[in-house]
């Protein structure tokens, strides 16, 4: 078997242990290449777990741009025993399998069709280190100059981020370069360099930034004017509130007095994170919860009431895998369906669906308005991959000269002026009524905000003829929310095609590049289309009319957007296909692309074995 | 029975310092059982919001769920109210709070609502010292679902039903000692003369108040037999003593028998008089607060008055030294710190 050989397009592994640090070595790695003008992908797939479990970190290097799990890993750099079998089975055929040689690699695990690297890495350790938790932190940064010597990286791009990265601990940074020449010069003195994947500075990056979307959503937070955040503690959101928080004590804080433009509440639970989202929206504050799938559960029944009662409400949900505990760690999209309906009654909630870090802070922001114009809860929907990597995303932007919509409000001079006010009157016919804030106006504008049934001057009813004029009212509401959400964006292949894909938020990356492994190998072209809300809108519904068959692309078991677009549209079942992954990683280029070709006439061939567990990790289609 | 409030009033009922007549804090009319206790403590709320001389829009009603929770409807009709979800009030009111520190929060919760459903969030309110007053009608039993037993009814208390509770009764009042509120006071829906007077301090008092008002069910839990009933509340009730709340500025007439009253300089400047009865009480010391509320619990009496307040202890907007402007007031000019920072932060993540 050859060697793989590729310039700027590989994947690569990293096996560690998860709580030694190797985390920022990785990352560290991932930087560097994107600092000499390569698209990366870097994703951490960890457990759920603070110390001792195996941990990975997969990089994907494109030069063309693909940004999505590819499949397959074509190096392996392991330093973690514990998962080296399943390691070194995952290695495309002629793949590298950097490990650890301090102690031999069991011969029952070599494969004749890679290429395997030993690095010394341990001993290095011990002979320079004497203080155990350093012999384990350079460890890692000792394997990054290793990698960067057996891919030819440019070793001063590598000294000046540990630089920058150490800026105001200038201590930490000469030992961390002492480290990194340590592994550069062993690799460089017993092996070949480079082998036969290597990489080139190239400028293929632009001004583009890597940011994880929870970070850009907490801005999104600050930038949009929250100034209440509730939340209570869960992987995957946690570090939503986090970033909120650290932004907020940057620039919401009076130098002067030490008085905060801000309240940060972490609540006993979901439950009560909600409630105090709902009731500070309801007092005309920006307030917002982040939470995931288990949240989002014990959520519903505030959801409900501020669907019926129409309280502006923001919440991000961060989707793991689920049911249940599920896989906490993991990426899924399983929440569509638990969202779209939240609460019992007839319920309809307004999702928003961001594919990057740059629309994470856009949508994040853009959620406080769409609350506030639309009096119903927002929902953005982001995911662990989203919101837990670093993403390569288009910088941020903010105009100076926007100006936050805050709905349809009145204030006391309004209520001088207007003859009557009544809650839940259609003044303007979009079916948005006007609301005021407790304490607005001595005499006029209070009323009874509540979850059962009322009039239009939200007083108490039990008419069923008034019960049904309001849930009607809300179903026009939903009509003009339609005008409101972002509309999905459309792909056409440039080709008269009655096929298509259609996806949402993390399926981006690698459906647009399955869509060109399809066109570019298979002959097949398939149109495209990025849904980026719920409800959908009319462009969505012209776009599946057009096409004879539509690949719904997403990451679940159920087919939870099929099953939406299916009951919204009133769809029969043969219209819209599913490609689906749902084993916790995000779904890869190659995946996409077998399932379409598996579910093409004159493609459908009928694979040889079943398929099992080794076979789907390498993903060969 | 009544279906509408008379609109006519007495010409020359009393008016307030803002010239506003007890009337101006009425709401709509109950549709609650006649001579239900809740109807007495909304007429307390009101007498008492009238002699403050409270502005009924500064004022926010916050309720969940349950005979107790309808009744925010009933008083103070111009101020907004937020009947919310059983058991969520507490947070609703929270966030309500923060959003706007100038408004007065006044929650209204039954036992139900306070000591099943709710009592996670009801714990968690007190912890944080949030600036509201929180009633709960305690009539040990649900109403609107017929009468069940509820986690206050006292062991052994029968309701109308007839079966003794086999279960240990909640405390919201030791409960509330132990999470560290920092004004706890019981009253009984009966006695108007106790219960104004402590819904008066508790509205002035910064931070968490509780009230745990007894009252009465008459259709469900007012038969011999049950320890919430009218005649076991006034045959079992024992005063720690007598409130007497002085708003501010107002000259100070009656005389004291020494040694046994405290006055107590509320932060906006009012005054509270407590004249004390029992001697194993010192309201201003938690211990001695839940071992009177003990005492009299094995004894089987029922402490009525206020039973311990701390005036000092930071409130929720001090914990988080929030800003005296209310966040709901704050705009863009305050919140959005622009592009310039954002070209620094994409910087830093190149």
């Amino acid at each position: 078997m050859r060697p793989l050989e590729s310039v700027n397009d590989f994947v690569i592994k990293f096996a560690n242990v998860n709580g030694t640090g190797s985390a920022s070595a990785n990352n560290l790695f991932a930087k560097a290449l994107f600092r000499m003008g390569l698209p990366v992908s870097p994703k951490n797939i960890f457990p759920s777990n603070i110390q001792g479990l195996p941990t990975w970190y997969e990089v994907r290097v494109s030069e063309k741009g693909y940004l999505g799990r590819r499949g397959g890993v074509d190096i392996i750099l392991s330093v973690n025993p514990q998962s080296m079998a399943q390691d070194i089975q995952e290695l495309e055929p002629g793949g590298y399998f950097i490990y650890d040689n301090t102690k031999p690699l069991d011969l029952r695990l070599i494969r004749n069709d890679v290429t395997i690297i030993g690095l010394p890495l341990t001993r290095i350790c011990n002979e320079q280190y004497e203080d155990p938790r350093q012999r384990q932190l350079f460890k890692n940064v000792i394997y990054v100059g290793a990698l960067a010597a057996l891919l030819d990286m440019d070793f001063k791009v590598l000294t000046n981020l540990v630089a920058d990265q150490f800026k105001g601990k200038e201590k930490l940074v000469l030992p961390n370069i002492h480290a990194l020449e340590l592994g550069h010069q062993y690799a460089r003195s017993n092996f070949d360099c480079p082998i036969g994947i290597r990489v080139e500075t190239v400028d293929k990056v632009g001004d583009k930034i890597l940011l994880d979307g929870n970070t850009a959503l907490g801005l999104g937070a600050i930038y949009g004017g929250a100034t209440v955040a509730a939340w209570y503690p869960i992987t995957p959101s946690t570090s939503v509130v986090d970033a909120f928080e650290k932004y907020a004590r940057r620039v919401r804080i009076d130098p002067g007095t030490g008085q905060r433009n801000y309240a940060i509440l972490q609540a006993e639970d979901e439950l009560a994170a909600i409630g105090m989202v709902i009731g500070a929206s309801w007092n005309g504050a920006r307030a917002f919860t982040a939470t995931s799938g288990p949240g989002v559960s014990l959520m519903s029944e505030f959801l409900g009431l501020a669907y019926f009662a129409e309280i502006p409400t923001v919440l991000f949900d961060v989707q793991r895998a689920g049911p249940s505990t599920g896989m906490p760690t993991r990426t899924q999209q399983a929440d569509i369906l638990s969202t779209a309906y939240a609460s019992h009654g007839d319920t309809k909630q307004v999702l928003l669906f961001p594919s990057t870090p740059r629309e994470c802070f856009d949508f994040g922001a853009m959620a406080f308005d769409l609350a506030e114009r639309l009096q119903t809860p927002i929902i953005l929907m982001t995911d662990l991959d989203l919101g837990m990597n670093d993403n390569m995303s288009e910088p941020l932007a903010w105009d100076d000269e926007r100006k936050y919509d805050r709905g349809k409000v009145l204030n006391a001079e309004d209520l001088d002026r207007v003859e009557k006010f009544g809650r839940y009157l259609d003044v303007d016919g979009d079916a948005i009524c006007y609301r005021t804030y407790p304490g607005a106006h001595p005499l006029k504008g209070a009323y009874f905000t509540r979850g059962s049934s009322r009039d239009e001057l939200a007083v108490y009813t039990e008419k069923g003829e008034e019960y049904e004029l309001n849930m009607l009212r809300l179903m026009r509401k939903w009509e003009t929310i339609k005008e409101y959400v972002p509309e999905p964006e459309v792909f056409p292949c440039g080709r008269a095609t009655d096929i298509a894909v259609l996806y949402f938020g993390t399926s981006e990356e690698s459906s647009r590049e399955a869509v060109d492994y399809l066109a570019d190998e298979d002959g097949i072209y398939l149109d495209a289309m990025r849904v980026r809300a719920f409800p959908f809108n009319q462009a969505v519904k012209d776009f599946i009319d057009q096409h004879d068959k539509v690949f719904v692309i997403e990451q679940n078991r159920d087919a939870q957007l099929r099953t939406l677009l299916m009951a919204e549209f009133e769809l029969g079942p043969d219209k819209l296909k599913s490609v689906l992954c749902f084993d916790g990683t995000p779904i890869s280029a190659r995946n996409i692309r077998k399932q379409i070709l598996l579910q093409m006439p004159g493609h459908n061939v009928t694979p040889l074995r079943r398929e099992t567990a080794a076979s789907r990790a390498g993903e060969s289609a | 029975m009544s279906y509408q409030i008379p609109k006519f009033r007495h010409p020359e009922l009393p008016v307030n310092e803002l010239g506003y007549t007890k009337a101006d804090y009425e709401g709509s009319i109950s549709t609650l059982c006649a001579g239900c206790g809740h109807d007495s403590i909304s007429g307390a709320i009101v007498r008492a919001c009238h002699e403050l001389s409270l502005e009924p829009h500064k004022i926010a009603k916050l309720s969940g769920i349950g005979c107790s929770s309808k009744t925010p409807t009933y008083f103070l009709g111009k101020s907004h109210g937020f009947n919310s979800v059983h058991g969520r009030m507490p947070s609703v009111a929270t966030g309500a709070a923060m959003a706007n520190r100038d408004l007065l929060y006044l929650g209204i919760s039954g036992d139900g609502d306070t000591a099943s459903i709710g009592l996670g969030q009801f714990a968690h309110v007190i912890r944080r010292n949030l600036n509201m007053v929180y009633i709960v009608m305690n009539n040990g039993c649900y109403g609107l679902t017929k009468g069940q037993d509820s986690a206050t009814a006292d062991e052994g208390s029968a309701s109308k039903k007839g079966d003794p509770n086999p279960f240990s009764a909640i405390d919201l009042c030791g409960m509330a000692l132990q999470m560290g509120a920092t004004f706890v006071g019981r009253s009984f829906s009966g006695d108007k003369e106790q219960l104004v007077p402590l819904i008066k301090a508790a509205m002035t008092h910064r931070g968490f108040a509780l009230l745990d008002v007894v009252s009465p069910c008459v259709t469900f839990n007012n038969n011999p037999g049950s320890t919430k009933s009218y005649q076991f509340v006034r045959e079992h009730a024992e005063a720690t003593g007598t409130v007497d709340f002085v708003p501010m500025q107002s000259e100070i007439t009656a005389s004291y028998k020494p040694g046994s009253t405290y006055e107590i300089t509320m932060h906006d400047g009012s005054s509270i008089h407590l004249h004390k009865v029992s001697d194993s009480l010192d309201p201003f010391d938690r211990c001695s607060a839940m071992v009177a509320l003990e005492e009299h619990r094995h004894s089987g009496s029922i402490l009525t008055g206020l039973i311990y307040m701390d005036k000092n202890a930071p409130d929720l907007h001090e914990v988080l030294q929030t800003s005296r402007r209310p966040l709901n007031q704050l705009g863009e000019g305050d919140l959005c710190p622009g592009n310039k920072m954002l070209e620094n932060i994409n910087a830093s993540l190149r």
